[in-house]
């Protein structure tokens, strides 16, 4: 198999590896940098569990090479996450019941990191609207939702907590 | 937090490990050297397996060996998997080898399995294995398969139908002939796959200094896991460890033990590697457990008042190629149908048939779903038919709270007869209709027509056997950190196991709710387990965790009152602490005690004085528990389109009592989820030959965050008396009725074209071809 010089950055740190051109990112974040909150739900770039933020917007790690994200900067749910406890939108998912088995709930942060960075104030629809990409079967969305809509209330009044 | 924990909102302890990436999934555990396989699988529904040619394989850069059913060490190699569920009504064959022998079934069978350095270099060698099949004729709908002349799904059996049972009391054909009004209905039901968003995982690692073989499953019940593998491997019980770790989701297909589960190990034993097996989306659809599809004739006679006199028909059940949980669902979907409602007879006949698909096992509500569905179905007809209130109709053949322990007159599948413990079923349906503005409806859907718009309500109610035995266990112990250590075989896919076990015991203990340190999913840590399945842990693991704490709590009294010189009724336990309330109060911290508990070497403990601060309780329920509850959808139909948006989603909820509310909630919103999936999208199709057609999140579609609303629950809590936290349990409450409410809404929305449904899912073309044929759009453009 070729491979392929691959320089990427993810969660500020820089990485140079020689990898096989077909690697997937997602395996890549997974197995070779040991990142192994990026799920793998289907493979097929419907479930969203792969989400990450690619020079910070959400993509699918799982339809990508990690060749193709060369020269890029990769945000996974490690780098979601402060060294000391949890982010406003990961607390209110606490708070909220935002998640059951936690299988889909990296890739529910990515596209929510995203969605409040570009929309503030996003009303509930517009929130469904966002988490189409990301399925989750456990909860039944309402806590996922309502989570959104609290961290979005938190982050606007500038409440850690 | 102070020491009540039973009944409060606590959020929960799974959770931040989950949110920043630390959770540990099957596929998260690095051992090194670790091996990956992937399965080369039957291409075909049914067919002779003639000869497979390796070489090719075994020839490629990285690749370890490639392994059929004649490579298996013995017993698997010859034997079948074992049946668990075993039932006189089944008349041959049910379980399948590990590898394919001479004959695959079902289109995923696996027939040899490649183990390479990657799971990239496994997935090209398996591709280059040449496996040779004669193809037979293959078994698609099951009721082809009990037609006259039908291929066989098995060439050596004569017949597909694997059983027929009747569940039947009262003298049903008396109560027909004596009716004022006798109405039968033709039901489809399909239901899909569980669709855990983690696929199945297995990681098998064998350590030749101990000869422990651990193996990390994503299952649901790792005990049953550890039977099986022991049968299979021809090994010891102890000499096997199976651990569940962070599992993502389970909803009944990783309830069953799966032949990647017996081979999996088996390689890491042969070639002394671990060995890593993660199954990717499409041999999920292809190979993982579903539910599928049931027919139903039924009909129903009731009198000039609508109160029903009988109830009677026939149900057809696909099972699958195999059964490995032998015919619980058939069985259990029988034993659903009276449900909240006083019927003086009953009978139903079902015939369980063999297909050339994969096996149906329980998924999320097992049966009871379609069980609902039939029974509502018919109510809604009555009502529909006598012109009444389909609130009314059923009002007036609740079974009465007075009538409570209520027995139905079936034994239901945990062996014993079918007795409702508690229950207020009017006292649900009234709150639930409350809730949801049931009495302002009609004023609404005026309001909508008048716009052009169809909305419709509907009504399912249920009553759910659950919190079935055997038993589950607790292990609780005082450590000498000051933590207690609680073990259990109940596990985890989501439902907050840890946490509401931890809520029971800390409340017992005097504890704090962040010092219990908690093993569960692991059969190194407690000696023996069942697992998750049937809505059971809350009932059987929540009252071992009961139990035992009760036990350690009278232990922790009795040492620290002995220490502290005081009476016993004088100490009390919080905080981690036992605390006399006499004299100036002395305290004693629990990780003190717990080394006293341990005595000192060669030394008698006191009189009375147990080895250390510990108890195992294994609580085992006398019967099930039977939930109940009230469903009501309201919904918007397109009439263009088929397209149906729920407006507005309402449950009243019986689960005895809640121990955490946040978790009970999120197990009924999630139910509704998976019961909205069922009522409208999910479907899993194939083609006449039992070729899969919809093995793709693409082609088979699961509910996303614009398909479910935020539903309105209420508690409406009796509590049962069959066991000491008066518990029921709510895993599967969401799902069952829901499919019957969404229909009926759907059949409400449209009732100006009078077109009626009898079946699940009910997708955008169905209800479009409904309304051609009921000429609604001459009517629609007329209008």
């Amino acid at each position: 198999m070729s491979k392929q010089p691959t320089r990427l950055t993810v969660n500020g740190k820089a990485h140079a590896r020689v990898v096989e051109s077909r690697l997937t990112l997602a395996d890549f974040l997974r197995h070779e940098l040991g990142l192994t909150g990026t799920h793998l739900g289907c493979e097929h770039g419907v479930c969203g569990a792969c989400t990450v933020l690619l020079d910070g917007r959400s993509a699918r790690s799982c339809l990508m090479f990690a060749v193709q994200a060369n020269g890029c900067e990769v945000t996974t749910v490690e780098g979601l996450t402060p060294d000391d406890g949890l982010s406003v939108l990961q607390q209110a998912f606490v708070d909220n019941h935002g998640l059951q088995c936690g299988f889909c709930t990296p890739g529910m942060l990515i596209t929510l990191t995203e969605l409040l960075r570009e929309n503030p104030a996003p009303s509930e629809d517009e929130v469904r609207e966002a988490l189409t990409g990301n399925l989750c079967r456990c909860t039944g969305y309402a806590g996922i939702v309502k989570a959104a809509l609290d961290a979005a209330e938190r982050l606007r009044n500038g409440r850690g907590s | 937090m102070g020491a009540k924990h039973f009944g409060a909102r606590v959020t929960r302890l799974e959770d931040p490990a989950l949110l920043s990436g630390r959770g540990r999934f099957v596929d998260d555990v690095k051992l090194p050297g670790v091996l990956h396989a992937c399965f080369v699988r039957s291409p075909y529904a049914h067919a002779r397996l003639l000869g497979i040619d390796a070489k090719p394989a075994l020839a490629m850069n990285g690749v370890h060996a490639v392994v059929i059913a004649n490579d298996l060490p013995d017993p698997m190699r010859n034997q079948a998997m074992p049946l668990l569920l075993p039932n006189p009504s089944i008349s041959a064959l049910c379980t399948q080898h590990v590898l394919a022998r001479e004959e695959v079934y079902y289109v995923g069978q696996a027939v040899a399995v490649v183990i390479a350095d990657s799971r990239y270099i496994a997935e090209d060698a398996a591709a280059a294995v040449a496996v040779h099949y004669d193809m037979l004729p293959a078994v698609g709908d099951c009721r082809d398969a009990v037609a006259e002349g039908a291929a066989r799904a098995h060439a050596a059996l004569g017949s597909n139908v694997l059983s027929m049972f009747q569940l039947a009391y009262g003298d049903v054909d008396a109560a027909f002939a004596n009716a004022a009004h006798v109405f039968e209905e033709e039901i489809w039901q399909h239901r899909g796959g569980g669709m855990a968003l983690e696929t199945r995982a297995v990681l098998a690692s064998h350590d030749a200094a101990t000869d422990l073989l651990t193996v990390w499953s994503g299952t649901q019940t790792p005990h049953i896991g550890r039977r099986m593998m022991a049968d299979l491997l021809g090994r010891e019980l102890e000499s096997i460890r199976v651990i569940a770790p962070d599992v993502g989701g389970g909803f009944g297909p990783k309830a069953i033990f799966y032949p990647e589960e017996a081979v999996i190990p088996a390689l890491a034993l042969k070639l002394g590697r671990p060995v890593k097996w993660i199954e990717d989306r499409r041999e999920h659809f292809l190979c993982a457990t579903q539910e599928r599809d049931q027919y139903w004739d039924v009909a129903i006679a009731v009198d000039a008042e609508a109160k029903i006199l009988g109830l009677r028909g026939r149900m057809l059940h696909d099972t699958g190629a195999f059964a490995p949980w032998g015919i619980i669902m058939p069985y259990i979907a029988a034993a659903t149908v009276p449900g909240p409602y006083v019927i003086p007879a009953y009978r139903l006949d079902t015939m369980v048939a063999l297909t050339n698909k994969v096996p149906t096992t329980p998924v999320r509500g097992a049966g009871r779903p379609q069980a609902v569905f039939a029974m509502e179905r018919l109510l809604d007809r009555v009502a529909r038919e006598l012109q009444l209130d389909r609130g009314e109709v059923r009002r007036r053949n609740f079974i009465q709270p007075e009538q409570m322990p209520y027995e139905v007159g079936l034994i239901f599948r945990d062996g014993k007869p079918l007795v409702y413990d508690s229950g207020d079923y009017p006292r649900g349906q009234d709150r639930a209709l409350a809730d949801a503005d049931y009495q302002g409806f009609r004023a609404r859907q005026r309001a909508a027509l008048d716009e052009g718009r169809f909305i419709g309500i509907g009504i399912g109610n249920y009553v759910e056997g659950t919190g079935l035995g055997p038993f589950e266990g607790v292990t609780v112990r005082v450590l000498p950190s000051g933590k207690v250590a609680v073990a259990t075989g109940a596990t985890n896919q989501g439902q907050g196991t840890r946490t509401t076990l931890s809520q029971i015991v800390a409340e017992q203990v005097g504890c704090r709710f962040e010092d219990i340190v908690m093993t569960l999913g692991d059969t190194g840590a407690i000696a023996q387990g069942v697992g998750a399945f049937a809505s059971r842990q809350a009932v059987n693991a929540g009252c071992s965790a009961l139990v035992a704490g009760q036990s350690v709590r009278a232990q922790l009294i009795a040492l620290a009152a002995r220490v502290l010189g005081v009476k016993e009724s004088d100490v009390d336990l919080d905080n981690g602490q036992a605390i006399a309330q006499t004299g100036n109060k002395p305290v004693i911290g629990f990780g003190e005690l717990a080394r006293l508990a341990q005595g000192i070497p060669g030394v008698s403990l006191p009189a009375g004085q147990p080895a250390g601060l510990e108890h195992t309780a294994y609580f085992t329920p006398s019967q099930a528990a039977y939930c109940s509850g009230t469903h009501v959808a309201e919904v918007e139909v397109d009439a263009m389109t088929g397209g149906v948006k729920i407006l507005r989603y309402t449950v009243a909820h019986d689960a005895g009592r809640v121990v955490n509310p946040l978790i009970v909630d999120g197990q009924v919103q999630g139910g509704v989820a998976h019961g909205i999936g069922n009522a409208l999208l999910e479907w899993m199709q194939y083609d006449e030959n039992a070729q899969p057609l919809t093995t793709s999140f693409a082609d088979y579609l699961i509910p996303m965050a614009t398909d479910v609303p935020t539903c309105a629950i209420a508690h409406v809590e009796t509590v049962n008396p069959m066991n000491p936290l008066g518990v029921k349990g709510a895993g599967e409450g969401g799902t069952i009725p829901a499919p019957a409410a969404i229909i009926a809404a759907i059949e409400d929305a449209l009732s100006p074209f009078d077109v009626h449904f009898a079946e699940t899912p009910l997708t955008p073309e169905r209800i479009v071809a409904a309304l051609r044929v009921a000429g609604a759009y001459e009517k629609f453009f007329a209008a």
